[in-house]
């Protein structure tokens, strides 16, 4: 059942993935509604990475069901591939071709037609700031530049949904402000952003928040929300009451 | 009053690879017991600055000395009081998370009874327990950080110098490793750490704010706001992309618009400037606060007015 706008962009019911005798997803419901900007937090090791590559349709899940743009993974993981953009902790460029030559290398990928290709490739290294690099190697850049590449070739094909895992790992604060202003920009143009992070700051800019322990969500709401119902200060604060040492 | 000798001197110091100058008129000491963190954009000269006092990358010019002995004419001496866990450490990937803690115990020497209580004291942190039978190569790059930080705090040298340790570590383990650190400074070690986490700046005895191989301000971590020559704004709106984008139109020039949230923090630098932000915004249902700036305010502005030199 295809609509034109699904109620929810992510939606999860029972969602559960096992590794032999390991659950590393345990039982996990989401509502994650188009155009939010849903922080996915948690402990390392807790199962996000896992959860992504689910939605994704990278892993087939154990138990459970899980619809991306309204479409079920299990019986529609490519079409959900081609709706969705991935960025992964650690991106994959291509260090021996230019800045251009990756954009357009990506572009391929999704499958853009070669006007298209140059169409969309100039219009994402217009918006991020990449234009007067386009020429460069990746390794001539500085790893802010080289992640703003990255979420580049993710959003190249205009993804629905964009699922972003740990994108502002080792980052310094002036290119993390920067990637965000462009989170901000891809969510006013439409897309839904699913993003994890474990900077504590980060999660405040989000609209709603989860987190995640052990394979399950043990918080899930607004910053603010969160803040309240634990008596906490600071979203640090609602963290480590939740997470179990 | 005990006047310590530093731990680390560091004395003018200068670096350049071929053309690009990494670290240039550099000077810092640090002190027994002190944590001192070197934050910066990546290419400030942090790694460099690190690599000098590890005695693994020598120096063109000045001088560097760690518990008194000069890294360039015995660097042996300095390596036998130092401690250092590089950005990319190196684990062995077939042997597990027990098996790794052990063979670094074995390779610093470190005695069995000092052995069982530290492990224990590092797997608690890093709560890699459950995983202890899972080889390297299968945790994930938050878990093998923390593997790589619990091989590195094995032993116990003078000096302790990590780069950017907690990159992808959750906040539950980093409060958890910064205990240990405090622990380690405690019983007289010196620290040297950078990281690009502003909330673990504050944890630092004192801090050195780096840009293009220089230190812009360096001292306690509470006094570095100080260095804030602007003004800051916090804008609460209801549509904060259309106060944004208003700000962006009607705004006066020269001002800094970041949203953060559900909010917009503007650094501006004169009172007209403000009353312009403010007639902008006349029309929105905005409520405008002025704040204190933070570390990482000072730092962004610190650096865009380095690179606008």
């Amino acid at each position: 059942m295809t609509r034109a706008q699904p109620e929810y962009a992510v939606l999860t019911r029972g969602l559960t993935k096992r590794f032999d005798n390991f659950t590393a997803v345990d039982d996990v419901d989401l509502a994650v509604r188009p155009r939010e900007i849903f922080g996915f937090l948690g402990a390392n090791g807790a199962g996000k990475t896992t959860t992504i590559r689910v939605l994704c349709g990278l892993l087939v899940p154990s138990a459970g069901e899980a619809w991306v743009d309204g479409l079920p993974i299990s019986s529609s993981a490519d079409q959900v591939k081609r709706r969705i953009g991935y960025m992964s902790q650690r991106f994959s460029l291509y260090m021996d071709l230019t800045i251009g030559e990756n954009l357009e290398f990506y572009g391929g990928v999704y499958g853009l037609s070669a006007p298209e290709i140059t169409e969309r490739g100039t219009a994402v290294a217009e918006q991020l700031g990449l234009s007067a690099f386009r020429d460069r190697l990746p390794s001539d850049l500085p790893p802010g530049y080289r992640q703003r590449l990255a979420l580049g070739c993710s959003v190249l094909h205009q993804p629905r949904i964009l699922f972003l895992d740990e994108p502002t790992g080792g980052v310094d604060p002036v290119a993390r402000r920067t990637f965000w202003d462009l989170i901000y920009d891809l969510s006013e143009g439409g897309a839904t952003v699913f993003v994890t992070t474990h900077y504590m700051d980060e999660a405040e800019y989000c609209g709603r928040v989860s987190i995640m322990d052990r394979g399950r969500i043990v918080a899930l709401g607004s910053p603010q929300e969160l803040k309240r119902s634990h008596g906490a200060v600071s979203m640090q604060d609602v963290f480590l009451k939740v997470v179990q040492p | 009053m005990n006047y310590a000798s530093p731990s680390v001197r560091l004395a003018h110091l200068h670096k350049a690879y071929g053309k690009t100058v990494a670290v240039e008129e550099l000077s810092l000491e640090i002190l027994p017991g002190e944590i001192f963190g070197l934050i910066g954009p990546d290419g400030a000269g942090k790694t460099t600055v690190m690599r000098i006092v590890a005695a693994l990358t020598l120096p063109d010019g000045g001088q560097a000395e760690v518990m008194g002995h000069d890294v360039a004419t015995h660097p042996m001496r300095v390596k036998e009081h130092i401690g250092y866990m590089p950005q990319r450490f190196s684990l062995y990937p077939d042997l597990t998370v027990a098996e790794n803690l052990r063979f670094f115990a074995d390779l610093y020497k470190v005695p069995t009874a000092e052995r069982i209580v530290r492990e224990q004291r590092l797997m608690q942190f890093s709560r890699l327990g459950p995983f202890r039978k899972r080889r390297a190569a299968q945790l994930s790059g938050g878990m093998k950080q923390k593997l790589a930080l619990a091989c590195t705090l094995m032993h116990t040298p003078e000096v302790l110098i990590l780069d950017e340790p907690t990159t992808g570590v959750d906040p539950l383990s980093r409060q958890e490793f910064w205990a240990i650190l405090r622990e380690l400074a405690a019983s007289g070690q010196a620290l040297l750490v950078s990281t690009p986490y502003m909330d673990e700046a504050l944890l630092c005895h004192r801090v050195a704010l780096m840009h293009n191989g220089r230190v812009l301000t360096a001292g306690q971590p509470h006094d570095i706001p100080a260095h804030f020559k602007h003004r800051l704004l916090e804008i609460v709106a209801g549509d904060v992309p259309r106060a944004r984008k208003r700000l962006l139109t009607c705004g006066p020039a020269g001002i800094q618009v970041s949203r953060f949230g559900d909010r917009l923090h503007v650094v501006y630098g004169t009172a007209d400037q403000e009353r312009q932000i403010r007639s902008c915004l006349a029309e929105e249902s905005a409520e405008i606060f002025t704040v204190p700036p933070s570390i990482e305010d000072t730092f962004v502005t610190l650096m865009h007015e380095g690179s606008s030199r």
